[in-house]
């Protein structure tokens, strides 16, 4: 086990390296760059934006800023916003509270939903509940989520005045009561689609549990459906779900840039294009490099569950 | 609608000239009774705004590069010396009075400047205001180790001179005129937060800004908000607001919808979009009115390329533009057309430009006269020269998109070939722009630096990196007589001289159309009818410039 783990963690620091410096490069050789958005303002001159530049060390060759980047990445140094002029670590953690709040909501609302229909579904095959259940999934996979939550924003907010139109929380009232009610639409919006990817998984990861051997010898045996429901079939379909899980752990801390636009969340997702938008490279480099390492855990971790879990799997 | 539009305009300008005077009698009133500062009204505010932006305020420290949105913030937490009010005259913050040639302040030569400034006025940390922190704010511009914004007339400022805690003076390396509307700009910030700091570029301004404007600075929610409560101790009348909510709001859609629930007070930069106004105009409770900007839309051609050297081929091109229909199908109406650079509502502005007809007959005319024969593939050649050429602008932008499609099929009515090369942002204003590669663009630009009618920048034939300059005149626009008169601009201090000057290079361009103007933008503004105090002023850069006086009735 503690050779596998350091043999992944040589392969991780790699793949890390490669991703840094492929990322950087895109990132560098894009046209415009950071400065690109002063040139059209009043009384700016190609002087004083050389200067400008200068200043910050972006007429560095490329390969000297990269390095530059990476030496002090590797002593915790992930650098300092163009924006904002904020350490990018706080940048991030800045708005890492939002994107939990509504990620960690919408999984918890998707996985247990979605498990269950797709549980449900799996156990009454070709049902009437199955069949509702599938084609709620095709429609939840074709709405484009712009356009559901404007439409729930139209309902809820301007229609009945239930819900309000957006936000994280109203400034100056900031109460548990206040953020759930912000928090229900968008949560709602990002789990339906969410739930139909989950159902679908899980049901196709029971169906093929139920038919197995060992299920039949536990019927056989003359055990309760419920019992063999809990102990024998869903316990073994999950496993498949964990993988599922190790990868969706870097979407939940990625945010949703879709969602979060229509609700105004103050999450990742936003934080990257806006940070894209003004080339604000320390910053999107450092978003690139959590996803990437995110990336790299989430495997890790489902990787060693499903070993400790299923028997018939050793990690050497 | 186009008559109905002007008589607006024009009933605005009067208006705006009585509100000005009541202004100036306001503004005078507390000076009178010695500048003291402890008016009532501050203790009075009450209630709580939300402003929204559809960029997010990011750069607190107003001499460092920021765009537009930032100085959204700077408004409400800092002062300038002095500013332009909607008519394009100044009104003083900071200073007691505008320096100018009739009180002494400028010397008739340009060269000599004095400066007094407010007694009393106290930071948002208690520390006094002193003549101190302008010298430090002025010289930190051209600082080399200072991340500057701009340095384009600090840097002809010598011997800053701090005569009394409220008077300091100056001397110009030589006349210019337009340093008074650079000074407007010109946010002060505290000498004090820079003692002892070693990195000027990593002050506590960047994130907890320290002004003397009328709001302080609470928080910053990443990517969601800034709170800001009022000064009580504010030097000026106001602020009548106890709670100034700056919201970013990234999608327009999203914007207007949270106007129309409410959750927004007053709806900024980038506005209610032009397909909404019909729409918004019936909303209740709301206040929507459609504002002149200062940015222009015009076709710009380089004038380096043979097709263009005729002023008959330039005069026929425009002649070919429905102009028209372009703005009341693409844009609902909402831009006014014009024949200039100048935005209708500056006290430069030349009302009396001959108007654009939409004529294809007389172009085509024009262009028979001028020897442009057609050829088989119906486009006019002469001396080995096709009327062919490219047109480029922003990919994405959908309105400009449809615009050209428009202009190229009038333009082949008179023979006159025209494909479409658009590029992404970064690759149309960059290198592609600024060094003259395109044929011909569409480009929204604002010339002019505040109210200051000086475009040296934009059509000085020095002033072309194309032909060896280094300022944004990309059209590669050559003419004598406006070099001259831009000249003898910058180096006059009288209005009246000066609007004779900027009036006859108007006509001067207009002749020689090295673009051919199309419409002045103008922006849908909305906010709840319960706000007052929001005023269109073309001359600034953000809706914020008055929101000492904003208040909830």
């Amino acid at each position: 086990m503690a050779r596998y783990l350091l043999s992944r963690l040589g392969q991780s620091l790699i793949l890390l390296f490669i991703v840094s410096f492929i990322g950087f490069a895109v990132l560098t050789l894009a046209p415009g760059g950071p400065l690109s958005q002063f040139a059209l303002s009043p009384g700016m001159t190609q002087e004083q934006i050389d200067k400008i530049a200068s200043q910050m060390g972006l007429d560095r060759p490329v390969v000297v800023q990269y390095f530059d980047w990476l030496s002090h990445l590797v002593i915790g140094d992930w650098g300092t916003s163009y924006r904002d002029g904020q350490s990018v670590l706080h940048v991030i953690g800045s708005h890492l509270f939002a994107t939990l709040l509504l990620m960690g909501t919408a999984t918890v609302i998707s996985v247990t939903l979605g498990s269950s229909i797709g549980i449900y579904s799996a156990l009454r095959r070709g049902g009437a509940f199955d069949y509702t259940m599938t084609v709620f999934a095709m429609v939840a996979l074709s709405i484009p989520t712009f356009w559901f939550g404007l439409i729930a924003i139209y309902i809820f907010s301007l229609n009945l005045g239930w819900l309000p139109a957006g936000n994280m929380y109203t400034v100056g009232d900031g109460s548990v009561l206040d953020y759930i009610s912000h928090l229900i639409m968008p949560a709602t919006v990002l789990a339906l689609v969410d739930v139909a990817i989950w159902s679908r998984y899980m049901r196709t990861s029971t169906l093929n549990v139920v038919n197995q051997d060992f299920v039949r010898t536990a019927k056989a045996k003359g055990l309760t459906g419920r019992r063999v429901l809990f102990k024998h079939i869903v316990g073994n379909s999950l496993v498949p779900m964990i993988t599922l899980a190790g990868l969706q752990l870097p979407m939940v801390l990625g945010g949703a840039l879709v969602t979060e636009t229509v609700f105004t969340w103050p999450g990742m997702g936003r934080l990257f294009l806006d940070s894209l938008g003004y080339s604000d490279y320390p910053v999107v480099m450092g978003l690139l490099m959590a996803s990437a390492m995110l990336v790299l855990v989430g495997n890790l971790l489902a990787d060693i569950t499903v070993a400790l879990i299923d028997p018939r799997i050793r990690l050497d | 609608m186009t008559d109905e539009k002007k008589n607006s305009a024009h009933l605005n300008r009067r208006q705006a000239l009585m509100m000005m005077g009541a202004a100036g009698a306001a503004l005078m009133t507390p000076m009178a009774i010695g500048r003291d500062k402890a008016f009532a009204a501050n203790a009075d505010a009450t209630g709580q705004l939300v402003l929204a932006f559809s960029q997010e305020p990011t750069v607190f420290n107003p001499l460092m590069p920021h765009i537009e949105v930032d100085e959204g913030l700077y408004y409400a937490v800092y002062d300038t010396l002095f500013d332009f009010d909607p008519d394009g005259e100044f009104f003083p913050i900071l200073a007691a009075e505008v320096p100018t040639v009739a009180n002494g302040g400028i010397s008739a030569d340009g060269l000599n400047w004095t400066l007094k400034l407010k007694e009393g006025v106290t930071w948002h940390d208690g520390t006094p205001f002193t003549s101190e922190d302008v010298k430090f704010s002025l010289e930190l511009t051209v600082d080399p180790d200072f991340r500057s914004f701009r340095s384009t007339g600090y840097k002809l400022m010598q011997d800053i001179t701090v005569v009394s805690d409220t008077e300091l003076t100056w001397t110009m390396s030589e006349p210019f005129a337009p340093m008074a509307a650079i000074l407007a700009s010109t946010y002060i910030v505290p000498k004090h937060v820079f003692d002892g700091v070693e990195d000027k570029n990593a002050t506590i301004l960047n994130t907890a800004p320290i002004g003397t404007g009328p709001f302080k600075f609470k928080n910053r929610m990443a990517g969601d908000h800034i709170e800001l409560e009022a000064n009580a101790d504010y030097h000026m009348d106001g602020p009548f607001l106890k709670t100034l909510i700056i919201k970013y709001v990234p999608d327009l859609n999203v914007m207007y919808t949270q106007f129309k629930s409410g959750d927004i007070d007053v709806i900024g930069l980038q506005y209610i979009t032009p397909d909404h106004l019909a729409e918004a105009e019936g909303l209740e409770g709301k206040e929507v009115t459609v504002a002149g900007t200062a940015t222009f839309e015009s076709i710009g051609l380089n004038m380096t390329r043979p097709q263009f050297q005729e002023k008959a081929v330039r005069q026929a091109l425009y002649l070919a533009i429905d102009k028209t229909s372009i703005i009341d199908a693409l844009y609902y109406g909402v831009p006014t057309p014009t024949e200039t650079y100048m935005p209708q509502q500056s006290y430069y502005y030349n009302d009396d430009l001959p108007t654009h007809e939409f004529n294809i007959e007389k172009a085509n005319a024009l262009l028979d006269e001028a020897g442009w024969e057609m050829g088989s593939d119906g486009i006019r050649t002469k001396d080995g020269v096709r009327l062919y050429f490219s047109n480029s602008t922003t990919a994405g932008n959908h309105l400009r998109e449809q615009a050209q499609q428009f202009i190229q099929q009038t333009f082949a009515m008179i023979g006159v070939e025209m494909t479409i090369k658009n590029f992404p942002p970064a690759v149309m204003w960059g290198d592609y722009w600024m060094n003259s590669e395109f044929d011909t663009v569409v480009v929204g630009l604002n010339t002019l630096a505040g109210a200051d009618p000086d475009t040296s920048d934009y059509f000085m034939s020095t002033m072309s990196p194309a032909l060896g300059g280094s300022g944004q005149n990309t059209f590669a626009y050559q003419n004598p007589k406006v070099d001259e008169l831009l000249t003898a601009g910058a180096q006059n201090f009288v209005p009246e001289e000066r609007k004779a000057i900027y009036e006859e290079m108007q006509a001067v361009i207009r002749e020689d159309l090295p673009f051919l103007p199309m419409f002045q933008y103008a922006v849908v503004k909305g906010w709840k009818d319960d706000v007052t105090g929001p005023t269109p002023n073309v001359n600034n850069r953000i809706d914020s410039w008055n929101v000492r006086d904003w208040k909830r009735t």
